[in-house]
């Protein structure tokens, strides 16, 4: 059997990979992927811990993050979409309506 | 009458104050007229069969708390709205509502071309409200409310025509003297408070009884509800507003001098008897106070031009007597003076209202002269009052001044000899004022003698009902009777059988030997009053110019209003001159702008951070986890 650190630690590369994507990337769609690949890694680490402990739990809650991720990409999506329409590019260092 | 209808009384006149208030512009002035005078003739009628039930019932049971309903009740403050009907109380109704009554009529005519008739009606019925609830109130707290609505009234119809800059300012002035004795008052409520656990009168006077005579606390309670008198009843030092009261109309000035306001301090203090008795001191001061206030004050009037000046000067000469006689314990004597005096200057002052009225607003006696003609009736009924006044027998101020200048010449032989010698200037004054206003050549402008006329029905008939009452108002407190004075014995279960200070022993021969002496001394004045003003009118001139340095320290007042303006009103606006430039404008302002200037400051050194790029923000984020997590772990 595979140990359980095997596949924690491929969560934590994904969750860094996803990190460093959302800092360094600029193309909003690419960002949102990284958020998605965040997202992912947690899940992985949830089936994981919920393997190991011989519960339900953590399954449980992996339907959780995914519902929400689908709620998210509605969203996220949407707002992208109004942005590319104002701006005419997805580039997010051209959005800074929020500079104090 | 059951004694629950007591709560109609002071109901009435409230009730037409606001119907005038708020309909009196649409109703007709007969009509807003009418009903301001109903109200207090039926608050009047309530009052005579509150007397009378009164009357029926034994003089030991003669003190009746009329209960109305739960004021303030909290924790262990209890002030019930309640009504005290005792001989004192019931005797001050009949004087408020019987002489103001009488002034509401007279008011009917004499404000008949005013613009704010309903107004006036509005105010005047709403003063005598709250005369009221201040005799009637049966704790310290409900007499407060009708202090405090005496004074407020009294800032109302004084400066009744705001737009004239001395009316606004002398109603200011009222308020503002009133209210530092009412400071006084306020605090000597606390402390009765602090040291009764009560305000009800039932229960501050029989807890009085476990302090011993002289008690440092006692004198403290006395002086301070004092302050309050002197400022409500016009005494030295705070005597300064009534004289310039005299910019009101002058009904009004009839209503303050006479029947409220102004007996508002002598009641108080009459009320307190209990207490004052404790307090040798505060008596002591009461007495000295009143002496000198009815000297002094009566100096004053000696050389006022101003008609309506004069009587003022008189009122607060008049009040220092009834002070007088309550510091030497002669507390029915005093009230018996307020009495008296509301009707004889109730009448002086309708009827000099009614020669200004003649005169189209003319004050100056300097500008009137043999007016005893045309103005027949008036000049009747003034020189009643001024009998009254001067104390002459048999009118009614003879009895009362004289029983206190009786009292007092039994407790202090120097008050006794400040209080003459004002008996004399008073007759002086007074007879000036006669002689110059209704006898000798007349010194009118042509176009004030042009509009010359008796006044009308309605002024007259409250000035010979008045006149009535200067004569016969002091009979009820006939001397020398066996017994004591019906007016002694009726307010008895109030004050205790009067303890007539060392009066019996003294016998009668004395007292009737005083009474003449008094007598003398008031027909002196009226003489040299005479030949001042009417054998010699040189005289007086030449004596004027003679005496230039006391005649114009008289003629200026003493200059206490320029003292006062010195010493305290100017060191007072240069200090607020200065917390106005300085603490406020440096200080205040300087401290709030200096919290706006450091919030913007701040902000526009923090707005840097907010880049408005999305990566900043998450680049910020993910750094404050990573210090968030790693504190965890090195933990």
């Amino acid at each position: 059997m595979v140990p359980i650190s095997n596949y924690l630690w491929v969560s934590v590369i994904l969750f860094s990979l996803g990190v460093t994507g959302v800092i360094l990337r600029r193309n909003a769609i690419v960002i949102f992927m990284c958020i998605e690949l965040m997202m992912n890694a947690a899940n992985l680490a949830f089936v994981a811990f919920a393997r190991q402990t011989h519960t339900l739990d953590g399954q449980v809650m992996v339907f959780f993050v995914m519902t929400v991720a689908a709620a998210e990409v509605a969203v996220g999506l949407a707002i992208i979409i109004s942005m590319f329409r104002h701006h005419e590019s997805v580039n997010i260092d051209q959005v800074d309506l929020l500079r104090g | 009458m059951d004694l629950k209808w007591i709560a109609l009384v002071p109901l009435f006149p409230l009730l037409g104050s606001v119907i005038n208030l708020f309909l009196g512009r649409r109703l007709s002035k007969g009509v807003v007229g009418t009903l301001a005078c109903a109200a207090v003739l039926a608050s009047f009628a309530v009052s005579v069969g509150a007397f009378f039930s009164l009357n029926a019932m034994a003089p030991e049971h003669r003190q009746v708390v009329v209960h109305l309903f739960d004021w303030i009740d909290a924790g262990s403050f209890h002030v019930p709205f309640a009504f005290l009907v005792d001989p004192l109380s019931v005797l001050m109704i009949l004087v408020v509502t019987g002489v103001g009554f009488l002034i509401h009529v007279y008011s009917t005519s004499y404000m008949e071309h005013d613009e704010g008739y309903a107004r006036y009606f509005t105010y005047l019925n709403l003063f005598t409200f709250s005369m009221l609830v201040l005799v009637l109130g049966s704790s310290f707290l409900t007499l407060f409310v009708g202090w405090e609505g005496v004074g407020l009234c009294s800032y109302l119809l004084i400066g009744f025509w705001y737009e004239k800059k001395s009316a606004s300012d002398a109603g200011k002035k009222a308020f503002v003297v009133n209210r530092i004795g009412d400071f006084g008052f306020a605090l000597g409520m606390m402390l009765i408070f602090w040291t009764f656990g009560s305000l009800n009168f039932t229960e501050v006077f029989s807890g009085a009884s476990r302090f011993a005579a002289g008690e440092p606390v006692m004198t403290t309670i006395c002086l301070l509800l004092f302050v309050g008198a002197c400022g409500k009843s016009a005494q030295l030092p705070l005597y300064v507003w009534l004289p310039d009261a005299m910019e009101g109309p002058t009904p009004v000035s009839a209503l303050i001098h006479a029947a409220t306001m102004v007996t508002a301090g002598v009641y108080m203090v009459a009320r307190c008897h209990v207490l004052y008795m404790l307090s040798p001191t505060a008596m002591g001061v009461v007495a000295v106070v009143g002496g000198v206030t009815a000297l002094f004050a009566a100096t004053i009037g000696l050389v006022q031009n101003d008609i309506k000046r004069v009587l003022a000067y008189s009122t607060v000469s008049q009040l220092g007597y009834m002070f007088l006689a309550l510091g030497v314990g002669a507390f029915s004597a005093g009230i018996f003076h307020v009495m008296t005096h509301a009707f004889f200057k109730a009448l002086l002052f309708l009827g000099s209202g009614s020669v200004i009225h003649a005169l189209s607003g003319e004050q100056d006696i300097r500008k009137m002269g043999a007016l005893k003609g045309p103005l027949g009736r008036t000049y009747f009924t003034f020189l009643f009052g001024t009998l009254a006044l001067a104390g002459i027998f048999p009118f009614a101020g003879f009895f009362s001044k004289d029983e206190i200048l009786w009292n007092v010449y039994n407790t202090n032989r120097v008050l006794w000899v400040v209080g003459v010698a004002g008996a004399f200037c008073t007759a002086f004054y007074m007879f000036r004022l006669v002689f110059l206003t209704f006898f000798g050549e007349s010194r009118l402008t042509s176009e004030a003698k042009h509009h010359l006329h008796e006044s009308p029905p309605r002024m007259l008939v409250p000035l010979f009902v008045l006149a009535i009452l200067s004569v016969v108002g002091g009979w009820i407190g006939l001397p020398l009777m066996p017994g004591g004075n019906p007016l002694t014995h009726w307010l008895d279960p109030v004050f205790g059988p009067e303890a007539a200070v060392g009066g019996e022993g003294a016998g009668h021969g004395l007292e009737i030997g005083l009474m003449a002496l008094s007598l003398g001394v008031a027909l002196f004045g009226i003489m040299v009053a005479w030949l001042f003003y009417r054998k010699t009118p040189k005289l007086p001139v030449a004596l004027g110019a003679s005496m230039k340095g006391a005649y114009n320290m008289l003629l200026n007042k003493y200059y206490v209003d320029e003292i006062y303006g010195a010493a305290i009103v100017r060191p007072f606006f240069s200090l607020s001159g200065m917390l106005w430039t300085f603490f406020d404008v440096k200080v205040v302002d300087g401290v709030v702008n200096a919290v706006g200037r450091f919030v913007r400051g701040a902000g526009s050194a923090a707005r840097g951070l907010q880049s408005g790029y999305v990566g900043g923000y998450a680049l910020a984020m993910v750094l404050g986890l990573v210090v968030v997590i790693s504190y965890y772990f090195i933990k």
